[in-house]
C-alpha cells in the first residue's frame, strides 16, 4: 500500500484509501493526453468557428467580427458549391468502390490457399506508402504521353489514342478516385476479413448440409452477419475519404480548371494563398457540419440496422 | 472447406488471389523499376520492367541536386520524436482508463476516438496562427506537438484494447506486494506489452513519416521540411523528372514497407481489434 500511504487518507478505511489514490492517479495520468487533443484538435475547432465570424486577413491585418457575412459570402460562392459537389462525389464514389471491392477481396482471403500470407502482407504495400508518393506514383501511371496505363489500354486495343487522364476536365476526377481506391481498398478489405473471420463456420457448414449454394449463404448469412463491421468500416473511410487533400493537392492542385477542387483543397488555398484567415475558417467550418451530418446519418442508420439484428 | 471446392473454385480463387497481389504490389513495382531506368528509355514509347541500361542517375540526382537526405533527416527527427512522446503520452491515458476505474471510460475513449476523425484543414488554419505568435513556424517543435495529438487517438485506442487484455489478477498480486500505480504500469503492465507497444510505435511512426498537410503549411525551408514536403516539391523547370520522382519514392518507401512486412501480423491485429470486434 505504498500507494496510498503516500497520500492524504491513508489512515481512513481501506475501501477510501485506495479509491481516493485511484482517481487522483487517473487525473495525472490522463492529463497529457488531454491537453495535446485540448490544445491542438478541440482549440483549433472553437477558435476557427470564431475567425469563421470574423474577416480576419493577414494581408489587411484586419479582424473585425461581422457576423454571418462569410457565411452569406459562401452561400452565394459557386467555387464553394463547385468544391462541395466534388468532395461528396468523391466520398460516394471511393467509398462505394472500395466497400465493394474490398468485399470481395476479402471473400477471396477467407478461402484457405497457397500463399495467402504473401497475399496479405503484399496488401499493407498501398496502405504503408506515403499519399504524397502515391501521387506522383500516379502521376508517371497515368501520365498522358509516356504513363504505362495508356501504354497497355492502347495496345490492349481499349482505346485508340493516348488519354490525358488528369490533364482534361472530364477524366481528372476519375484519376483521383482510381488512385484513392488502389491505396484503401485493400486495407478495407484486411478490416472487413477480421469480421467475416467473426461469422461462425459452423453457420456456413449447417447451411450447406441444408444445400444452399455458396452465393445464398453470402447473401443470407454472411453478409447481414457482416453488415455492422461493413457499416463501421464505410463510415471511417467515407470520413476520411471527406478530407481528401494530398492525393489531390499534389496530383492536380485542384484542377484542370478547379475540375477536381475539393472542400480541402479550397479551403488551403484561400487560407494559404490569399491569406483570408476569416473566410477560410468559414469554408473549413462548413465542412465540418457537413462532415457531421455524413456521420450522424451514417450512425443512426447503423443503431437501426443492429436493433433490427437484435 | 477444401474438400466441397470445384476445380473451378479454385482457379477462381488463385486468379482473385493473383489480381490482388498484382494490384498491391505492381504499380510500386513499375516505380522501383522506372527509378533505374534511364530518362530515354522511360520516353522511348516501349516500356520494359527491366531496366535496361540500368541507371543510378535518378538516385544521384535525388540526393545529389535535391538534397534528398536533408528532408529524411527532418523526417527522422519529426518521426522519432513523435512516436516516442505518442507511445508515453498514449500509454498513460491507456493505462488510467483500463487499469483505474475511471467513470464514463468508454466516454472517453470515444471522444479521444472522434477527434482522429476531425478535418485537418478546419485545425491548420488556427493553429497556424498560435504558431506564427509563437515563433514555432519552421520548427521541428509545431510539427512535433501537432502529430502527437494525431497519432494520439489510435495509439491510446490500440494500447487501450491491448491492456484490457492483460489479466486482472496481476493488479491485485502487485497491490498486495506494496507496488504502487506508476509501478505496476512501469514495471509491470509496460513490460508485458512490448509487442503491443512495438505495434503502435510503428503506426505513430507511418503517421508521422507520411503527414502533409501540417508540414506543408508550417514549413517554408528546406532545414524544416519533411519528405512528402520535399518530394511534392520535386518539380524540374521544364519537364516533370519521373525517374527522380521514383528514385526518391524509393528511398522514402521501401524501408517503410520492409517495417511493415516485418511486423505485419501484429500490425493487422492491433488496428483490427479495436475497431471492429464487437
Amino acid at each position: 500500500m505504498t500507494a496510498a500511504a503516500t497520500l492524504p487518507g491513508a489512515g481512513r478505511p481501506r475501501r477510501l484509501g485506495r479509491a481516493l489514490p485511484s482517481a487522483f492517479w487517473a487525473l495525472i495520468l490522463l492529463t497529457p493526453a488531454f491537453v495535446s487533443l485540448a490544445s491542438v484538435s478541440f482549440y483549433p475547432i472553437v477558435n476557427g468557428l470564431y475567425l469563421s465570424l470574423t474577416n480576419t486577413s493577414l494581408i489587411t491585418q484586419d479582424q473585425d467580427f461581422t457576423g454571418f457575412a462569410n457565411y452569406v459570402q459562401l452561400w452565394g460562392d459557386p467555387q464553394f458549391w463547385n468544391a462541395w459537389w466534388h468532395t461528396l462525389w468523391f466520398t460516394t464514389a471511393s467509398t462505394v468502390l472500395e466497400t465493394v471491392i474490398g468485399l470481395g477481396m476479402a471473400l477471396i482471403l477467407c478461402e484457405a490457399f497457397k500463399g495467402r500470407g504473401l497475399v496479405r502482407a503484399a496488401m499493407l504495400v498501398p496502405w504503408a506508402m506515403p499519399t504524397v508518393v502515391t501521387s506522383k506514383m500516379f502521376g508517371w501511371l497515368f501520365d498522358g504521353q509516356n504513363g504505362i496505363i495508356n501504354y497497355i489500354l492502347l495496345h490492349a486495343g481499349l482505346i485508340d489514342q493516348n488519354i490525358n487522364w488528369y490533364g482534361s476536365t472530364s477524366t481528372a476526377m476519375i484519376t483521383i478516385i482510381i488512385a484513392d481506391v488502389w491505396k484503401t481498398t485493400p486495407f478495407m478489405a484486411l478490416l472487413l476479413l477480421t469480421g467475416l473471420q467473426t461469422v461462425p463456420n459452423s453457420l456456413i457448414e449447417a447451411a450447406r448440409m441444408d444445400g444452399a449454394k455458396g452465393w445464398i449463404t453470402f447473401w443470407h448469412i454472411r453478409l447481414p452477419l457482416l453488415m455492422p463491421t461493413l457499416l463501421i468500416a464505410g463510415l471511417f473511410r467515407a470520413l476520411d475519404a471527406f478530407r481528401v487533400f494530398d492525393l489531390v493537392y499534389v496530383l492536380t492542385g485542384g484542377g484542370p480548371a478547379d475540375s477536381t477542387e475539393t472542400l480541402s483543397t479550397l479551403s488551403y488555398k484561400v487560407l494559404f494563398s490569399t491569406l483570408q484567415f476569416g473566410y477560410g475558417s468559414a469554408v473549413s467550418t462548413a465542412m465540418f457540419i457537413t462532415e457531421g451530418i455524413i456521420a450522424l446519418v451514417f450512425v443512426v442508420y447503423l443503431i437501426r440496422q443492429i436493433r433490427r439484428a437484435q | 472447406m477444401n474438400e466441397t471446392r470445384s476445380p473451378l473454385q479454385t482457379v477462381a480463387i488463385y486468379a482473385g488471389a493473383l489480381l490482388i497481389l498484382v494490384w498491391s504490389g505492381g504499380p510500386f513495382i513499375w516505380q522501383f523499376s522506372t527509378s533505374f531506368q534511364l530518362d530515354k528509355m522511360l520516353t522511348s514509347g516501349s516500356p520494359s520492367l527491366i531496366p535496361h541500361p540500368f541507371t543510378l542517375e535518378h538516385y544521384y540526382n535525388a540526393f545529389f541536386e535535391k538534397q534528398l537526405h536533408r528532408y529524411v533527416w527532418n523526417s527522422l527527427v519529426v518521426s522519432l520524436a513523435t512516436t516516442f512522446l505518442c507511445l508515453f503520452v498514449g500509454s498513460l491515458a491507456a493505462f488510467a482508463l483500463s487499469r483505474l476505474n475511471v467513470k464514463g471510460r468508454f466516454g472517453i475513449l470515444m471522444v479521444i476516438l472522434s477527434v482522429s476523425m476531425f478535418p485537418q484543414i478546419a485545425l491548420v488554419g488556427p493553429l497556424y496562427l498560435v504558431a506564427t505568435n509563437l515563433g514555432l513556424l519552421d520548427t521541428y517543435t509545431a510539427l512535433i506537438i501537432t502529430y502527437l495529438a494525431l497519432g494520439l487517438p489510435l495509439v491510446t485506442w490500440v494500447l487501450f484494447g491491448y491492456f484490457e487484455t492483460l489479466p486482472r489478477e496481476i493488479d491485485e498480486a502487485a497491490r498486495m506486494d506494496g507496488v504502487s500505480v506508476p509501478g505496476l504500469l512501469w514495471r509491470i503492465i509496460l513490460p508485458m506489452s512490448l509487442p503491443s507497444l512495438v505495434t503502435t510505435g510503428l503506426l505513430a511512426f507511418i503517421t508521422a513519416w507520411n503527414e502533409f498537410l501540417f508540414a506543408l503549411a508550417f514549413t517554408s525551408n528546406i532545414d524544416r521540411q519533411t519528405i512528402p514536403v520535399g518530394i511534392a516539391n520535386f518539380t524540374n523547370l521544364y519537364y516533370v523528372p519521373w525517374g527522380d520522382i521514383a528514385a526518391a519514392s524509393a528511398v522514402v518507401t521501401v524501408p517503410l514497407i520492409l517495417l511493415v512486412l516485418f511486423f505485419q501480423r501484429h500490425i493487422i491485429e492491433g488496428l483490427t481489434q479495436g475497431g471492429v470486434k464487437e
